[in-house]
Protein backbone atom coordinates (compact mmCIF):
# COMPACT_ATOMS: atom_id res chain seq x y z
CA UNK A 1 0.00 0.00 0.00
CA UNK A 2 1.15 3.45 -1.20
CA UNK A 3 2.15 5.52 2.35
CA UNK A 4 0.87 8.89 3.05
CA UNK A 5 2.72 11.97 4.64
CA UNK A 6 1.22 13.40 7.53
CA UNK A 7 2.69 16.30 8.96
CA UNK A 8 1.41 17.24 12.75
CA UNK A 9 2.00 19.46 15.79
CA UNK A 10 1.96 17.49 18.77
CA UNK A 11 2.17 19.27 22.15
CA UNK A 12 3.77 21.88 20.27
CA UNK A 13 6.48 19.99 18.58
CA UNK A 14 6.11 19.56 14.74
CA UNK A 15 6.17 16.19 13.11
CA UNK A 16 6.52 14.74 9.61
CA UNK A 17 5.88 10.85 9.12
CA UNK A 18 5.06 8.60 6.35
CA UNK A 19 2.33 6.30 7.16
CA UNK A 20 0.13 3.12 5.98
CA UNK A 21 -3.05 4.40 5.64
CA UNK A 22 -4.61 2.12 7.93
CA UNK A 23 -2.18 3.54 11.07
CA UNK A 24 -4.42 4.52 13.79
CA UNK A 25 -3.94 7.88 15.34
CA UNK A 26 -3.43 6.12 18.60
CA UNK A 27 -0.79 3.50 17.21
CA UNK A 28 0.66 6.94 15.46
CA UNK A 29 1.24 8.39 19.13
CA UNK A 30 2.75 5.81 20.84
CA UNK A 31 4.25 3.12 17.95
CA UNK A 32 5.49 6.09 15.18
CA UNK A 33 6.27 9.46 17.73
CA UNK A 34 6.70 7.06 21.16
CA UNK A 35 4.07 8.76 23.04
CA UNK A 36 3.04 6.16 25.54
CA UNK A 37 1.33 8.62 27.42
CA UNK A 38 -2.02 7.92 25.41
CA UNK A 39 -2.94 5.04 26.07
CA UNK A 40 -4.88 2.06 24.63
CA UNK A 41 -7.83 0.02 25.27
CA UNK A 42 -10.78 -1.27 23.64
CA UNK A 43 -9.86 0.04 19.88
CA UNK A 44 -13.35 0.79 19.09
CA UNK A 45 -14.18 3.58 20.58
CA UNK A 46 -16.22 2.54 23.67
CA UNK A 47 -13.63 2.47 26.77
CA UNK A 48 -12.15 6.53 26.31
CA UNK A 49 -8.75 5.35 27.29
CA UNK A 50 -7.60 6.58 23.77
CA UNK A 51 -8.78 10.57 24.06
CA UNK A 52 -6.69 13.13 23.07
CA UNK A 53 -7.24 16.71 21.93
CA UNK A 54 -7.38 16.78 17.98
CA UNK A 55 -7.21 21.09 17.33
CA UNK A 56 -8.71 21.43 20.85
CA UNK A 57 -11.91 18.98 20.66
CA UNK A 58 -11.79 15.46 22.53
CA UNK A 59 -11.40 12.81 20.30
CA UNK A 60 -10.56 8.94 20.49
CA UNK A 61 -7.22 8.64 18.11
CA UNK A 62 -8.24 5.01 17.90
CA UNK A 63 -11.52 6.17 15.44
CA UNK A 64 -9.27 8.26 13.59
CA UNK A 65 -6.47 6.80 10.99
CA UNK A 66 -2.77 9.31 11.07
CA UNK A 67 -3.41 10.26 7.44
CA UNK A 68 -6.52 11.95 8.53
CA UNK A 69 -4.61 14.24 10.99
CA UNK A 70 -2.22 15.47 8.81
CA UNK A 71 -2.46 19.29 9.24
CA UNK A 72 -3.40 19.30 12.51
CA UNK A 73 -2.98 20.37 15.90
CA UNK A 74 -2.81 17.28 18.92
CA UNK A 75 -2.51 17.84 22.55
CA UNK A 76 -2.18 14.44 24.87
CA UNK A 77 -1.18 13.82 28.49
CA UNK A 78 2.86 14.77 27.29
CA UNK A 79 1.64 18.47 27.38
CA UNK A 80 0.69 18.60 31.07
CA UNK A 81 2.85 18.66 33.17
CA UNK A 82 6.30 16.83 34.30
CA UNK A 83 6.56 14.74 37.96
CA UNK A 84 8.31 17.71 39.31
CA UNK A 85 6.18 20.44 38.02
CA UNK A 86 2.69 18.50 37.48
CA UNK A 87 -0.59 20.53 35.79
CA UNK A 88 -3.18 21.88 38.48
CA UNK A 89 -4.92 19.04 37.22
CA UNK A 90 -2.85 16.24 37.31
CA UNK A 91 -2.14 18.08 41.40
CA UNK A 92 -5.57 17.32 42.12
CA UNK A 93 -5.80 13.92 41.06
CA UNK A 94 -3.14 13.00 43.64
CA UNK A 95 -4.39 14.72 45.94
CA UNK A 96 -8.02 13.13 45.81
CA UNK A 97 -7.02 10.01 44.90
CA UNK A 98 -8.45 10.44 41.23
CA UNK A 99 -6.84 7.29 39.70
CA UNK A 100 -5.92 4.20 41.27
CA UNK A 101 -4.14 1.46 38.45
CA UNK A 102 -3.79 4.90 36.20
CA UNK A 103 -4.71 3.30 32.86
CA UNK A 104 -8.14 5.36 32.41
CA UNK A 105 -6.07 8.56 33.84
CA UNK A 106 -4.39 10.30 31.23
CA UNK A 107 -7.55 10.25 28.96
CA UNK A 108 -9.93 11.34 31.88
CA UNK A 109 -7.04 14.41 32.14
CA UNK A 110 -7.73 15.62 28.60
CA UNK A 111 -11.50 15.89 28.58
CA UNK A 112 -11.03 17.49 32.04
CA UNK A 113 -8.96 19.94 29.91
CA UNK A 114 -11.28 20.61 27.26
CA UNK A 115 -13.92 20.99 29.73
CA UNK A 116 -12.44 23.19 32.06
CA UNK A 117 -11.19 25.57 28.80
CA UNK A 118 -14.77 26.03 27.77
CA UNK A 119 -16.35 26.61 31.33
CA UNK A 120 -14.09 27.10 33.57
CA UNK A 121 -16.52 26.37 37.14
CA UNK A 122 -18.37 23.24 35.89
CA UNK A 123 -21.25 22.27 38.24
CA UNK A 124 -20.66 18.39 39.43
CA UNK A 125 -23.17 17.62 36.93
CA UNK A 126 -21.07 19.15 33.98
CA UNK A 127 -18.34 17.18 35.20
CA UNK A 128 -20.09 13.99 35.27
CA UNK A 129 -21.31 14.56 31.55
CA UNK A 130 -17.62 15.31 30.59
CA UNK A 131 -16.47 12.11 32.05
CA UNK A 132 -18.66 10.10 30.99
CA UNK A 133 -17.58 9.09 28.13
CA UNK A 134 -14.73 7.38 29.50
CA UNK A 135 -14.53 4.21 31.25
CA UNK A 136 -12.79 3.72 35.00
CA UNK A 137 -12.84 0.49 36.66
CA UNK A 138 -11.21 1.65 39.92
CA UNK A 139 -12.41 4.38 41.39
CA UNK A 140 -16.04 4.65 41.16
CA UNK A 141 -15.77 8.02 39.35
CA UNK A 142 -16.67 10.05 42.71
CA UNK A 143 -12.90 11.02 43.19
CA UNK A 144 -12.07 11.86 39.87
CA UNK A 145 -14.98 14.10 40.11
CA UNK A 146 -13.57 15.71 43.25
CA UNK A 147 -10.62 15.84 41.60
CA UNK A 148 -11.56 18.04 38.65
CA UNK A 149 -13.82 19.87 41.32
CA UNK A 150 -10.52 20.76 42.88
CA UNK A 151 -8.58 21.71 40.47
CA UNK A 152 -10.98 23.96 38.52
CA UNK A 153 -11.51 25.74 42.12
CA UNK A 154 -6.97 26.26 41.80
CA UNK A 155 -7.29 27.41 38.40
CA UNK A 156 -9.84 29.77 39.07
CA UNK A 157 -7.83 30.87 42.14
CA UNK A 158 -4.66 30.97 40.10
CA UNK A 159 -6.44 33.14 37.09
CA UNK A 160 -7.48 35.45 39.30
CA UNK A 161 -4.29 36.01 41.05
CA UNK A 162 -2.59 36.71 38.28
CA UNK B 1 -7.25 -5.12 16.75
CA UNK B 2 -6.63 -3.37 13.66
CA UNK B 3 -8.12 -2.57 10.05
CA UNK B 4 -7.23 -4.53 7.48
CA UNK B 5 -4.73 -2.47 4.93
CA UNK B 6 -7.06 -0.42 2.59
CA UNK B 7 -6.42 1.86 -0.66
CA UNK B 8 -7.07 5.33 0.64
CA UNK B 9 -8.85 8.04 -1.36
CA UNK B 10 -8.78 11.63 -0.37
CA UNK B 11 -10.51 13.54 -2.77
CA UNK B 12 -11.06 17.57 -2.71
CA UNK B 13 -14.33 17.75 -4.86
CA UNK B 14 -17.47 16.21 -5.12
CA UNK B 15 -17.21 15.15 -7.95
CA UNK B 16 -14.00 13.52 -7.40
CA UNK B 17 -15.69 11.81 -5.02
CA UNK B 18 -18.81 10.44 -7.22
CA UNK B 19 -15.92 9.31 -9.52
CA UNK B 20 -14.12 7.01 -6.90
CA UNK B 21 -17.27 5.92 -5.77
CA UNK B 22 -18.38 5.14 -9.10
CA UNK B 23 -15.33 3.29 -9.77
CA UNK B 24 -15.34 1.15 -6.84
CA UNK B 25 -19.12 1.17 -5.33
CA UNK B 26 -19.65 -1.86 -2.67
CA UNK B 27 -15.88 -1.71 -2.33
CA UNK B 28 -15.40 1.16 -0.94
CA UNK B 29 -17.15 2.80 1.88
CA UNK B 30 -17.17 6.97 2.45
CA UNK B 31 -15.19 8.15 5.64
CA UNK B 32 -16.75 11.32 7.01
CA UNK B 33 -16.66 11.75 11.03
CA UNK B 34 -15.56 7.35 10.95
CA UNK B 35 -17.42 6.91 14.81
CA UNK B 36 -18.96 3.53 13.06
CA UNK B 37 -16.79 2.96 10.29
CA UNK B 38 -12.93 2.89 11.79
CA UNK B 39 -14.64 0.97 14.69
CA UNK B 40 -16.28 -1.75 12.55
CA UNK B 41 -12.94 -1.93 10.44
CA UNK B 42 -10.73 -1.83 13.51
CA UNK B 43 -12.88 -5.23 14.38
CA UNK B 44 -12.49 -6.11 10.90
CA UNK B 45 -16.50 -6.43 10.62
CA UNK B 46 -16.13 -4.43 7.41
CA UNK B 47 -13.21 -4.43 5.28
CA UNK B 48 -13.44 -1.94 2.30
CA UNK B 49 -11.10 -2.17 -0.41
CA UNK B 50 -11.44 1.71 -1.07
CA UNK B 51 -11.93 4.55 1.76
CA UNK B 52 -12.83 7.39 0.53
CA UNK B 53 -12.32 10.22 3.13
CA UNK B 54 -14.35 13.02 2.60
CA UNK B 55 -12.92 15.36 5.57
CA UNK B 56 -11.47 17.58 3.03
CA UNK B 57 -14.15 18.33 0.53
CA UNK B 58 -15.01 21.73 1.59
CA UNK B 59 -18.42 21.85 -0.41
CA UNK B 60 -19.90 18.87 2.51
CA UNK B 61 -19.63 21.60 5.48
CA UNK B 62 -22.67 23.64 4.98
CA UNK B 63 -25.06 24.32 8.02
CA UNK B 64 -27.25 27.15 6.75
CA UNK B 65 -31.18 28.15 6.28
CA UNK B 66 -32.34 28.33 2.59
CA UNK B 67 -35.61 29.12 1.28
CA UNK B 68 -37.28 27.77 4.42
CA UNK B 69 -35.23 24.54 4.58
CA UNK B 70 -32.41 23.69 7.15
CA UNK B 71 -29.28 22.43 5.30
CA UNK B 72 -26.93 20.04 7.19
CA UNK B 73 -23.80 19.13 4.71
CA UNK B 74 -22.43 15.66 5.15
CA UNK B 75 -19.15 16.88 6.92
CA UNK B 76 -21.32 18.92 9.80
CA UNK B 77 -20.09 17.43 12.92
CA UNK B 78 -22.88 16.39 15.71
CA UNK B 79 -21.21 18.98 17.86
CA UNK B 80 -21.64 21.68 15.53
CA UNK B 81 -25.52 20.94 15.42
CA UNK B 82 -25.98 20.21 18.99
CA UNK B 83 -24.51 23.74 19.49
CA UNK B 84 -26.12 25.72 16.17
CA UNK B 85 -28.61 28.74 17.65
CA UNK B 86 -29.30 28.76 13.88
CA UNK B 87 -30.92 24.50 14.25
CA UNK B 88 -32.24 24.97 17.78
CA UNK B 89 -34.66 27.66 15.87
CA UNK B 90 -35.00 26.45 12.44
CA UNK B 91 -35.95 22.99 14.32
CA UNK B 92 -35.74 22.47 18.44
CA UNK B 93 -36.68 18.88 17.81
CA UNK B 94 -33.11 18.07 16.59
CA UNK B 95 -31.52 20.18 19.72
CA UNK B 96 -33.69 18.38 21.96
CA UNK B 97 -32.53 15.12 21.08
CA UNK B 98 -28.96 15.48 20.92
CA UNK B 99 -28.06 15.82 24.47
CA UNK B 100 -28.81 11.82 24.18
CA UNK B 101 -26.69 11.03 21.32
CA UNK B 102 -23.56 9.16 22.52
CA UNK B 103 -20.52 11.57 24.35
CA UNK B 104 -18.63 14.83 23.39
CA UNK B 105 -15.66 13.03 21.65
CA UNK B 106 -17.97 10.86 19.62
CA UNK B 107 -20.31 13.64 18.82
CA UNK B 108 -16.71 16.12 18.10
CA UNK B 109 -16.20 13.91 15.14
CA UNK B 110 -18.68 12.19 14.11
CA UNK B 111 -21.55 13.90 11.91
CA UNK B 112 -24.51 14.00 11.40
CA UNK B 113 -25.51 12.53 7.95
CA UNK B 114 -23.07 9.96 8.41
CA UNK B 115 -25.09 8.39 11.81
CA UNK B 116 -27.93 8.79 8.93
CA UNK B 117 -26.22 7.05 6.07
CA UNK B 118 -25.01 4.18 8.73
CA UNK B 119 -28.48 3.87 9.86
CA UNK B 120 -28.21 1.86 13.19
CA UNK B 121 -31.59 1.17 14.17
CA UNK B 122 -30.85 1.96 17.93
CA UNK B 123 -30.08 5.49 17.23
CA UNK B 124 -32.10 8.40 17.20
CA UNK B 125 -31.51 10.39 14.95
CA UNK B 126 -33.61 8.35 12.32
CA UNK B 127 -36.71 8.72 14.18
CA UNK B 128 -35.79 12.84 14.23
CA UNK B 129 -35.11 12.82 10.89
CA UNK B 130 -38.89 10.62 10.11
CA UNK B 131 -40.66 12.95 12.21
CA UNK B 132 -39.08 16.10 10.64
CA UNK B 133 -39.87 15.41 7.28
CA UNK B 134 -36.11 15.43 6.18
CA UNK B 135 -35.16 14.89 2.60
CA UNK B 136 -31.62 12.92 1.84
CA UNK B 137 -30.12 14.32 -1.23
CA UNK B 138 -28.50 11.61 -3.04
CA UNK B 139 -25.81 11.93 -5.62
CA UNK B 140 -23.81 9.74 -7.59
CA UNK B 141 -21.59 10.29 -10.87
CA UNK B 142 -24.36 11.90 -13.13
CA UNK B 143 -27.46 12.48 -11.25
CA UNK B 144 -29.16 13.28 -8.19
CA UNK B 145 -32.19 12.63 -6.49
CA UNK B 146 -33.79 13.43 -3.40
CA UNK B 147 -35.99 10.37 -0.90
CA UNK B 148 -37.67 11.29 1.68
CA UNK B 149 -36.56 10.12 4.84
CA UNK B 150 -39.21 7.64 5.66
CA UNK B 151 -38.44 5.81 2.56
CA UNK B 152 -34.75 5.97 3.28
CA UNK B 153 -34.60 4.06 6.18
CA UNK B 154 -35.03 0.10 5.30
CA UNK B 155 -33.85 -2.23 7.75
CA UNK B 156 -30.69 -2.34 10.11
CA UNK B 157 -27.64 -0.31 8.66
CA UNK B 158 -29.62 -0.11 5.08
CA UNK B 159 -30.69 2.64 3.32
CA UNK B 160 -32.18 3.64 -0.06
CA UNK B 161 -28.78 4.45 -0.70
CA UNK B 162 -26.82 2.63 -4.12
CA UNK B 163 -23.48 1.80 -3.39
CA UNK B 164 -22.31 4.36 -6.39
CA UNK B 165 -24.08 7.35 -4.05
CA UNK B 166 -22.78 9.84 -1.63
CA UNK B 167 -25.59 10.93 0.48
CA UNK B 168 -24.22 14.85 0.17
CA UNK B 169 -26.81 16.40 2.59
CA UNK B 170 -29.84 16.60 4.07
CA UNK B 171 -32.50 19.31 4.00
CA UNK B 172 -35.62 19.54 6.73
CA UNK B 173 -38.48 22.10 6.55
CA UNK B 174 -38.08 25.24 8.73
CA UNK B 175 -41.07 24.32 11.70
CA UNK B 176 -43.81 26.44 11.86
CA UNK B 177 -43.58 28.92 14.86
CA UNK B 178 -46.83 27.42 16.70
CA UNK B 179 -45.64 23.62 16.34
CA UNK B 180 -44.77 21.90 19.71
CA UNK B 181 -41.98 19.29 19.86
CA UNK B 182 -40.84 16.18 22.62
CA UNK B 183 -38.53 13.65 22.30
CA UNK B 184 -37.99 11.04 25.16
CA UNK B 185 -35.43 7.97 25.73
CA UNK B 186 -34.62 5.41 27.88
CA UNK B 187 -30.89 3.89 27.95
CA UNK B 188 -29.17 2.19 30.89
CA UNK B 189 -26.81 4.69 30.51
CA UNK B 190 -26.51 8.13 29.67
CA UNK B 191 -24.97 8.51 26.08
CA UNK B 192 -25.74 4.90 25.09
CA UNK B 193 -28.06 3.95 22.52
CA UNK B 194 -31.73 3.61 23.48
CA UNK B 195 -33.66 0.47 24.64
CA UNK B 196 -36.27 3.03 23.19
CA UNK B 197 -36.72 6.61 22.20
CA UNK B 198 -39.69 8.63 20.70
CA UNK B 199 -39.95 11.86 18.99
CA UNK B 200 -42.89 13.80 17.91
CA UNK B 201 -44.37 17.09 16.62
CA UNK B 202 -47.83 18.78 16.89
CA UNK B 203 -49.62 21.42 16.53
CA UNK B 204 -52.90 22.69 17.92
CA UNK B 205 -55.41 24.44 15.96
CA UNK B 206 -58.74 26.36 17.97
CA UNK B 207 -58.16 22.96 20.86
CA UNK B 208 -58.12 20.24 18.71
CA UNK B 209 -54.61 18.74 17.55
CA UNK B 210 -54.27 19.67 13.83
CA UNK B 211 -51.31 17.94 12.60
CA UNK B 212 -48.82 15.31 14.56
CA UNK B 213 -45.96 13.35 13.44
CA UNK B 214 -44.92 10.57 15.46
CA UNK B 215 -41.71 8.17 15.03
CA UNK B 216 -39.91 5.77 17.38
CA UNK B 217 -36.12 4.03 17.41
CA UNK B 218 -35.02 1.04 19.11
CA UNK B 219 -37.39 -0.76 18.86
CA UNK B 220 -37.11 -2.64 15.39
CA UNK B 221 -35.41 -2.78 12.44
CA UNK B 222 -35.35 0.71 11.79
CA UNK B 223 -37.16 3.91 12.74
CA UNK B 224 -40.49 4.09 12.18
CA UNK B 225 -43.73 6.35 12.25
CA UNK B 226 -46.23 5.32 14.29
CA UNK B 227 -49.25 6.18 11.92
CA UNK B 228 -51.75 4.57 13.79
CA UNK B 229 -51.52 6.29 16.67
CA UNK B 230 -51.32 9.37 14.38
CA UNK B 231 -54.56 8.88 12.96
CA UNK B 232 -56.27 8.54 16.82
CA UNK B 233 -54.22 11.83 17.70
CA UNK B 234 -55.77 14.23 14.70
CA UNK B 235 -58.46 16.17 15.78
CA UNK B 236 -58.91 14.85 19.21
CA UNK B 237 -58.31 17.62 22.43
CA UNK B 238 -55.22 17.26 23.21
CA UNK B 239 -54.47 15.72 26.44
CA UNK B 240 -54.03 12.76 28.57
CA UNK B 241 -56.64 10.58 27.49
CA UNK B 242 -55.48 11.00 23.85
CA UNK B 243 -52.08 10.77 24.40
CA UNK B 244 -53.29 7.31 26.76
CA UNK B 245 -55.39 5.83 23.67
CA UNK B 246 -52.79 7.12 20.92
CA UNK B 247 -50.11 5.26 23.23
CA UNK B 248 -51.94 2.23 23.63
CA UNK B 249 -52.78 2.28 19.61
CA UNK B 250 -49.00 2.47 19.09
CA UNK B 251 -48.06 -0.31 21.95
CA UNK B 252 -50.54 -2.61 20.00
CA UNK B 253 -48.35 -2.47 16.44
CA UNK B 254 -45.06 -2.18 17.20
CA UNK B 255 -43.16 -5.51 17.34
CA UNK B 256 -40.03 -5.28 19.57
CA UNK B 257 -37.13 -7.04 19.28
CA UNK B 258 -36.23 -8.91 22.14
CA UNK B 259 -32.21 -8.98 23.49
CA UNK B 260 -29.69 -9.32 26.84
CA UNK B 261 -31.10 -5.21 27.45
CA UNK B 262 -34.78 -6.04 27.58
CA UNK B 263 -37.79 -7.99 26.20
CA UNK B 264 -40.40 -7.11 24.05
CA UNK B 265 -43.26 -6.47 27.07
CA UNK B 266 -40.61 -4.14 28.62
CA UNK B 267 -39.71 -2.43 25.47
CA UNK B 268 -44.03 -1.96 24.70
CA UNK B 269 -43.90 -0.69 28.11
CA UNK B 270 -41.46 1.69 27.11
CA UNK B 271 -42.54 2.96 23.99
CA UNK B 272 -45.79 3.65 25.67
CA UNK B 273 -44.81 6.12 28.60
CA UNK B 274 -42.00 7.28 26.26
CA UNK B 275 -44.92 8.56 24.12
CA UNK B 276 -47.17 9.64 26.67
CA UNK B 277 -44.38 11.88 28.06
CA UNK B 278 -43.18 13.01 24.31
CA UNK B 279 -46.99 14.06 23.30
CA UNK B 280 -47.18 16.09 26.72
CA UNK B 281 -43.76 17.81 26.10
CA UNK B 282 -44.58 18.60 22.36
CA UNK B 283 -48.33 19.63 23.37
CA UNK B 284 -46.76 22.03 26.33
CA UNK B 285 -44.81 23.80 23.57
CA UNK B 286 -47.42 24.77 21.09
CA UNK B 287 -48.11 28.34 20.60
CA UNK B 288 -51.69 28.99 21.25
Amino acid sequence: MDKVKVAVTVNGTDYERDVEPRLLLSDFLRESLGLTGTHVGCEYGVCGTCTILLDGQSTRSCLCFAAQADGCEIETVESLGAIDNMHALQEAFWEKHGLQCGFCTPAMLMVAVELLRENPDPTREEIREAVSSNLCRCTGYQTIIESIELAAQRMRQQEAAE
Amino acid sequence: MKPAPFQYERPKTIEGVLAVLNQYGEDSKILAGGQSLIAMMNTRALQPRVVIDINRVPALDTLAVEDDTLVIGALVRHSEVAGSPIVREANPLIAEAYPHLAHRPIRNRGTLVGNLAHADPASEMPAVMVVGEAVMTLRNHDNLRTVHAEDFFLGPFETAARPDELLTEIRIPVAPQEQGWGFREFSPRKGDFALASVATVMSVVDGKIASVRLACAGIGPCACRLADAEGILAGATPGEEAFAAAAAAAVATIDPQEDFHADAAYRRDLVGTLMRRALADAHGRCAA
